[in-house]
């Protein structure tokens, strides 16, 4: 792993809730321009890994280094500043506000109002049905358009980085095509994507890299060709249980 | 007819002293999940401040001034010295806090100042009433009204034009991911502890003037209809606030106008009584959220 051209990090990640070790030294890495897979079954630590490496929860031991600094443990708010963010999973838009005030939000941290406003019509471009939805509240929204949103939310703050958090949780097959569609645009215009899935085959086919965890641990890694041609990801599903 | 009008004058201008107190208690609620029963004494310390300032010598005008600011700065205070260090120990703790950070409160005024009221005195414009279209309307409603058009005017501008604002519904929605949007979680709710105390600092201000005195208990029977307010319109609900703040004067200003002379000691367990009724018919209060959104 070559650690010093990583944009991200990640080294003997530790993350404990109470006395259960969800997380037992992690490490992974992101490159400039990649979109890298953590997959894993249910339970396995992955958004617990995101959440540590975003600063919602606890980092018990290790390293998150973004760009050479170690951020492990600055809270949330801080680490978007420095250019990381994540896409929760269940997408958790702000239901009572507007698709407009929903995407300001998300460009809080910037100042140039010109250039969140070239960002803002960018993303309306590039996720069409929010600007047709624009004064809507953004639970009226499906869920795909919510999906939608709440990345086109977390671009607002013009990233570095982005963690996306299961963006197909709950959506019908179509959307979910749609979503993954607009990840891979979104690489082609320079976006850095870390994305935590449970749909392995999907994933798997916009990725360059993958990484499957199990047991809190990485078990297995290599880029996504190595990943799908062999049937060791099911096998570390399986061994997970 | 007149009487119509005089008590809904009324009951607009204990309404407006009600909904800015629910406001504020709403305010903190929404972005901090606490009911924050020191709330009250936000009010007491404007009325000693001034009272101080009144005593000094000092017009009547810069006292409510200073009344205000100390309002919003004890506010923040209690903020960062109460309530920050216990914010991740959950609500209960927090809550429990607030009852101590209220009785210590107390007992500061009692000894440092006096367990005794203190006069207040209004100054002469404000006791009259002005003549409007017909009706005699008091100065101290006119400005209760005022004010709290104007409050509620500036803090939905607020809420809805700037990005702070945004934030606080946002956060009042969901705080971590508000967090995630690079906005500063003190600074949110520093912000709401600085309005309520704003909203708190208003209130006392109208409440003083019709009371002309000050003692160190006056703020629990406004917290506590304020706490009702807030529960009557829904816990959550910033606009439910103010309208549950204006449904129970109402009832209230209603039941001493109209009620028989025999059953008035009765009134406020009959306004009580209306607003259990109000909450069995709707539980989740009168703009509350229900838990089905999805």
């Amino acid at each position: 792993m070559s650690n010093e051209a990583a944009l991200l990090s990640v080294e003997g990640l530790v993350v404990r809730y109470g006395a259960i070790e969800a997380v037992r030294g992690a490490d992974l890495s992101v490159r400039q321009g990649e979109i890298v897979t953590l997959l894993g079954a249910n339970g396995a630590g992955k958004s617990s890994i995101l959440n540590a490496i975003m600063g919602l929860v606890p980092v018990a031991g290790g390293r998150v280094v973004l760009e050479g600094n170690d951020v492990g443990g600055e809270p949330p708010e801080k680490i978007v500043r420095r250019g990381m963010t994540l896409t929760p999973e269940g997408r958790r838009v702000f239901a009572n506000l507007t698709v407009a005030e929903n995407l300001s939000i998300g460009a809080a941290t910037r100042r140039d109002r010109a250039e969140v406003e070239a960002t803002r019509s960018d993303m309306l471009e590039l996720f069409p049905i929010l600007a047709e939805r624009r004064d809507q509240l953004a639970g009226t929204l499906s869920g795909g358009e919510q999906q939608m949103l709440a990345i086109a939310r977390s671009m607002m703050s013009q990233p570095k980085i982005v963690l996306l958090d299961e963006p197909s949780l709950g959506l019908a097959p179509q959307i979910v095509d749609t979503i993954f569609e607009l990840i891979v645009r979104l690489r082609d215009r320079g976006a850095t994507i870390l994305l935590v899935e449970q749909n392995v085959e999907l994933a798997l086919e916009i990725a360059d890299r993958g990484y499957v965890l199990a047991s809190g641990a990485i078990a297995l890694e290599g880029s996504a060709r190595e990943l799908s041609a062999s049937g060791d990801v099911e096998r570390a599903y399986m061994g997970a249980h | 007819m007149d009487v119509v009008v005089q008590q809904t004058v009324n009951a607009l201008a204990l309404g407006g002293t009600y909904a800015l107190l629910a406001l504020g208690l709403a305010m903190v609620f929404s972005v901090l999940g606490l009911i924050n029963f020191a709330h009250g004494e936000l009010m007491t310390v404007t009325g000693y401040a001034m009272y101080f300032v009144l005593t000094a010598g000092l017009p009547f005008e810069i006292a409510v001034l200073v009344g205000i600011v100390a309002a919003i700065a004890t506010a923040m205070l209690m903020e960062r010295v109460a309530f920050r260090p216990v914010r991740n120990a959950g609500t209960a703790t927090m809550l429990l806090t607030s009852f101590a950070v209220s009785t210590i409160l107390h007992m500061l005024f009692q000894n440092l100042i006096s367990a005794r009221p203190k006069a207040l005195p209004v100054p002469d414009w404000m006791i009259g009433a002005l003549n409007i279209a017909g009706f005699d309307i008091g100065v101290i409603q006119l400005m209760s009204i005022s004010a709290t058009a104007l409050l509620l005017f500036a803090l939905t501008v607020f809420l809805r034009r700037s990005t702070l604002g945004i934030a606080m519904r946002a956060a009042s929605l969901d705080f971590p991911v508000t967090r995630l949007m690079g906005i500063n979680a003190n600074m949110v709710i520093s912000t709401a502890f600085a309005i309520s105390g704003l909203l708190a600092g208003v209130a006392g201000v109208l409440w003083l003037a019709q009371r002309g005195s000050v003692d160190p208990l006056m703020g629990f029977l406004p917290v506590l209809k304020a706490f009702i307010a807030v529960v009557l319109g829904g816990l959550g609900s910033l606009s439910g606030a103010v309208l549950g703040g204006f449904t129970l004067a109402f009832i209230e200003v209603a039941l001493r106008a109209f009620l028989p002379d025999d059953w008035l000691p009765f009134r406020e367990s009959i306004a009580l009584a209306l607003v259990i009724l109000l909450l069995l018919v709707r539980p989740e209060g009168l703009l509350g959220r229900k838990e089905a959104i999805r």
